[in-house]
């Protein structure tokens, strides 16, 4: 509560000044950073060991080589002067950081205490679990605040750190598995970050380089090394593939985990990173095809999200597919796509954690996560259903937030060089998303005749929570006019020198068409009493209300309905052999362009 | 523009509706009924009993019908094609919900073979307006419409791409996998099986809205000539009851490759020419 | 308005008939006798319907059926017993098996005897039927008004 008041007291008083930065001394927070660092390092070392995963040992030592060789050949003379700064994407990202994730920790309290009711093998250390999210939040705050990379890097690290802690923390060996798979792509991300530090450091001794904004307005020619290397890294952290592996498991960890890590924040750094990038990103080959990497990643896990039951992964896929299209948007990187990113990462933020916190209380209330018995939700759980409705829509309908994103990322993208593939990836993958989600939709809203009303149990404070993501999420598609052009526009207007909006008439038309969506549910009570209702069409047959019939020779059927699968064309297996190796040879090209550079 | 077509679009697409099941008819060796016919079983469907399985099924109908008129009158107004084409996909969305919202099986299946069809037309439909702003410059249907530019000669490609899927959004064989007017009953009436009365006639209603400013689309790539756009629209639906009524409905996934198809080959194709002769990339 | 007269839908159904019935029902449906002329269209779901036509007797197995969809059928609605067989159960009346005609659980308004019923017989069964549906609607609008 205290973290969100905080956010938004520095948004209401910071609100005109612009770029503000802050002279904080450079060491020694530096060296306390390093020692933790260290600190770090060696307990991962010491897990890694003691669970066999040598893989993550290996990386955890180059990485810790490659700072250890910075530390003590260049780390003496650095100098770098503005380290903490906050500019308008700064503060949004806090907002959501601290609106958000304040919402989740209230929501993970309740959570937790059924968490560890209905698991009881697993070992309570709930006081752990909520110091890792607290540092987590300290994290993320320091790495939006940061200027300077060295700290960036810092905070980057311990967003890794918890990560890897949370989602290992049923200690089963399911759980371990995915902590240690997070972990080997994070720490693959974290080796290309500390080799883009080395390369600033070697080009600027004075340490001026290190300095992001310096860093960013010295020009594509000299920063295009460091923005390829660490974009690579916001890739492993934002899961694109082929690293969505780390996300898809991440699932297992309980619920809060994965709506603030796993879709609202810390794979929100990833792409943050990206997008600050953009303007050196902007225009230039490798920057293409880290775009690419994005939109073939968008596509194909909106596509694998078809073939998805498991509620949790479609949510993973899905996040998976947005960050595509916001690094698709950041990798070509003009000034109306980065406007469509920043527009991207605050809808996605309100819609998916709204819809991970109702699939956790959904599955805590029916026991189940799988789409195929979220039957008739409407009538078990009205008020659950009616909120998820909100999110599922606030992901994809117009004239929710996500699809505002989705049509100024299409008109961003056809102005840009090479714009029609993106064009083109972006209305089949658009296309593909409708699907997965209205299927999911019709499922929870379809009227069953049985089902009891079991949602009177639910906690007052996950009811608040819920209540007050579900009203953000369509305050966010009102009110985003207003966002942009207190925030995101004056962003635009210091680092492009021009800026994107929405054409006047349609901000208005958009808005006519919430209040309509607001205003057309009232009908609803009206048909209820009016209305007279008869069963479905069984074809004639006699139907109890569970639903079961006499079918042909008297044998007795039960009337079942399924969505759509269609594992042999969208399967997670089947698609992943196609995007991966594309993603990787896309990846490879930004390299071998990067080190053309070098050279 | 946009209270024209409030009012006057229904009774264009009901007889629209009508001389299609008279020139279906004939071409069937039939008399057929008369053109007023789709008023008839409208105003008989509003004389009717209005029942359903459960009550929100009427609310997601008065949705889609509101939003089907919203939608329409958007395009009409002249404003930003891409918002119509989102406004259409929340439309048909309230649909698709009011059929699952019954939880039958044939409404369920229907909504769930509507989506498919939803899925299989809305690249090419997208590319579609994509190819309008790349020619004329603008979104706006205002612009487009009249602009002088012969659109046509720039967009074949996309116009064939575009009569694809028109027989997809039309519901004509061989693309009526959800529902359609005709006698099919394998999955009883798919999408429209447990409304009636009052609520089906607003699907109809829906229905003609949709069908005029589909029509609509096809009169932009003949913006600059309109007579030629009339003529051009009369043989594009005689070309769709044609189609029709020689083809049997067919799987979805063809319903799919046709979709995606046109949208990959003839759109992406088309466009992608189109950047790099008169755009440079 | 009289608009049910001129756009009455079918729902047909064969409850136990041989198919001969059913055979000259669709019959009308083609191009010789083109009811659609009328406005009839032969819709397979009873909720979209205002014609039930049946054909075929009652027996166990579908009693039940006729009943439910009968039922779904919203009003005003009509029921058309077309042949002997649904009239009064015909040549299979005295089997053990069969209950006979339809109205032994629906009511009928019109019955169109024949063995099998004629194409000619059956529209104009209809058409008698659609005046009653007239009738049935302006008493539905009565009751409405009054309630």
């Amino acid at each position: 509560m205290v973290i969100s008041a905080a956010s938004i007291y520095l948004l209401a008083t910071s609100y005109a000044r612009g770029t503000v930065y802050y002279t904080v001394p450079f060491e020694p927070a530096s060296q306390v950073m390093f020692a933790i660092e260290m600190g770090i390092a060696l307990l991962l070392l010491w897990l890694g060991i003691r669970f066999k995963q040598y893989i993550a040992v290996a990386l955890v030592l180059v990485q810790s080589a490659l700072m250890l060789f910075y530390e003590f050949t260049m780390g003496m003379g650095m100098e770098p002067v503005k380290n903490l700064f906050f500019d308008q994407f700064s503060i949004i990202m806090a907002m959501i950081i601290g609106i958000i994730g304040s919402l989740i920790a209230v929501y993970a309290v309740s959570y937790m205490k059924t968490y560890h009711g209905h698991h009881p093998e697993v070992r309570d250390r709930r006081r752990f679990f909520f110091f890792v999210t607290f540092i987590f939040l300290a994290a993320m705050f320091g790495l939006v605040f940061s200027n300077n990379l060295l700290w960036i890097f810092f905070f980057w690290e311990i967003t890794t750190l918890a990560s890897f802690l949370l989602i290992g923390y049923a200690e089963s060996e399911e759980a371990t598995n995915n902590a240690f798979l997070a972990l080997k792509m994070n720490l693959l991300g974290g080796i290309a970050f500390a080799v883009a530090i080395i390369y600033l450091a070697s080009a600027d001794p004075a340490g001026g380089l290190l300095e992001l904004d310096t860093l960013i307005a010295s020009g594509q020619a000299v920063a295009i090394v460091p923005a390829v290397l660490i974009s690579f890294a916001g890739l492993t952290k934002a899961a694109q593939m082929p690293f969505s592996g780390w996300l898809v498991g991440a699932m297992v960890a309980p619920t809060p985990v994965s709506a603030l890590l796993h879709s609202s924040t810390m794979v929100k750094a990833g792409v943050y990173i990206i997008v600050r990038f953009a303007p050196v990103l902007a225009g230039s080959l490798a920057g293409m095809s880290i775009g690419l990497v994005g939109a073939v990643t968008f596509l194909v896990a909106s596509g694998i999200a078809i073939s998805q039951s498991n509620a949790k992964k479609v949510l993973a896929y899905s996040t998976i597919a947005n960050l595509g299209l916001i690094v698709a948007c950041a990798g070509v990187g003009t000034y109306k796509l980065i406007w469509a990113a920043i527009l991207l990462i605050i809808f996605h933020a309100i819609a998916k954690s709204l819809l991970f916190l109702c699939v956790g209380t959904v599955e805590h209330r029916t026991g189940s996560r799988d789409i195929e018995d979220m039957d008739g939700l409407i009538v078990r759980m009205p008020r659950l259903a009616a909120m998820m409705f909100v999110g599922i829509a606030g992901m994809f309908l117009a004239p929710f937030g996500m699809l505002i994103s989705k049509w100024a990322a299409i008109e961003g993208f056809i102005d840009a060089p090479f714009g029609i593939i993106f064009v083109t990836i972006l209305a089949f993958g658009g296309a593909v998303t409708v699907f997965f989600w209205a299927k999911w939709m019709g499922k929870i809203i379809s009227v069953t005749p049985y089902g009891e009303n079991v949602e009177g149990t639910i906690s007052r404070e996950k009811w608040t929570v819920l209540s007050i993501l579900t009203v953000l999420t369509v305050l966010a598609a009102l009110l985003f006019p207003l966002i942009s052009s207190g925030l995101i526009e004056p962003y635009l207007l210091g680092v492009f020198g021009e800026t994107a909006r929405l054409a006047q008439d349609n901000i208005i038309i958009m808005a006519l068409m919430i209040s309509l969506l607001l205003i057309l549910p009232f009908s609803l009570p009206f048909y209820a009493k009016g209305g007279k209702t008869m069963p479905a069409y069984m074809c004639g047959r006699t139907v109890t209300t569970d639903l079961k019939f006499a079918g042909s020779a008297g044998i007795e059927r039960t009337m079942t309905t399924r969505n759509y699968y269609f594992t042999e064309y969208f399967g997670e297996g089947k698609l992943l052999r196609i995007a991966n190796p594309v993603c990787i040879l896309l990846i490879l090209l930004a390299g071998a362009i990067m080190a053309g550079v070098v050279m | 523009m946009a209270i024209i077509y409030l009012v006057l679009a229904p009774v264009l697409g009901g007889l629209i509706a009508g001389i299609d099941r008279r020139i279906t008819a004939r071409m069937q060796g039939r008399v057929g009924p008369p053109i007023l016919q789709p008023f008839y079983d409208v105003a008989k469907l509003f004389e009717k009993e209005d029942v359903t399985v459960t009550p929100s099924q009427n609310f997601y109908i008065l949705s889609y019908l509101v939003f089907m008129a919203v939608t329409g009158a958007l395009f009409f107004a002249g404003e930003d094609l891409l918002l119509v084409i989102f406004a259409f996909t929340l439309a048909h969305i309230f649909i698709v919900l009011g059929a699952y919202a019954a939880f039958s099986p044939y409404s369920y299946v229907g909504a769930e073979r509507e989506l498919i069809a939803l899925m299989a037309y809305e690249p090419m439909i997208i590319l579609t307006a994509v190819g309008f702003y790349l020619v004329t410059g603008s979104f706006y249907v205002g612009d487009i419409a009249a602009s002088q530019i012969p659109v046509i000669l720039y967009l074949p490609g996309v116009f064939l791409g575009f009569l694809t899927i028109l027989t997809i959004k039309l519901r004509k064989s061989p693309f009526d996998i959800s529902t359609s007017h005709h006698a099919h009953q394998e999955l009883v009436k798919g999408l429209t099986t447990e409304f009636s009365g009052a609520t089906l006639g607003k699907i109809e209603i829906a229905h003609w809205y949709e069908t005029v400013v589909l029509l609509g689309i096809v009169y932009l790539f003949f913006g600059f000539n309109p007579l030629l756009a009339l003529v051009v629209i009369a043989v594009a639906y005689l070309l769709e009851i044609f189609i029709d009524n020689t083809f049997s409905r067919m799987k979805w996934q063809m319903t799919m490759k046709s979709g995606w198809g046109s949208a990959a080959i003839l759109g992406f194709l088309n466009l992608a020419v189109l950047y790099y002769f008169y755009l440079g990339v | 308005m009289a608009y049910l007269k001129k756009s009455p839908w079918l729902l047909h159904y064969d409850a136990s008939s041989c198919n001969g019935c059913d055979i000259e029902v669709l019959a009308c449906l083609t191009p010789l006798y083109d009811v659609e002329r009328f406005g009839i269209i032969n819709t397979g779901n009873p909720k979209h319907a205002d014609v039930f036509v049946i054909t075929g007797g009652i027996n166990d197995l579908n009693r039940q059926v006729v009943t439910n969809i009968y039922a779904q059928i919203p009003d005003p609605k009509v029921v058309v017993a077309v042949g002997i067989c649904a009239s009064s159960g015909g040549v299979f009346r005295e089997c053990y098996n069969v209950a006979g005609g339809v109205d032994q659980v629906i009511p009928v308004d019109v019955y169109v005897p024949g063995c099998a019923a004629r194409p000619e017989s059956i529209i104009d069964g209809i058409v008698k039927a659609l005046g009653i549906l007239e009738e049935k609607r302006a008493k539905m609008k009565e009751q409405e008004r009054s309630a």
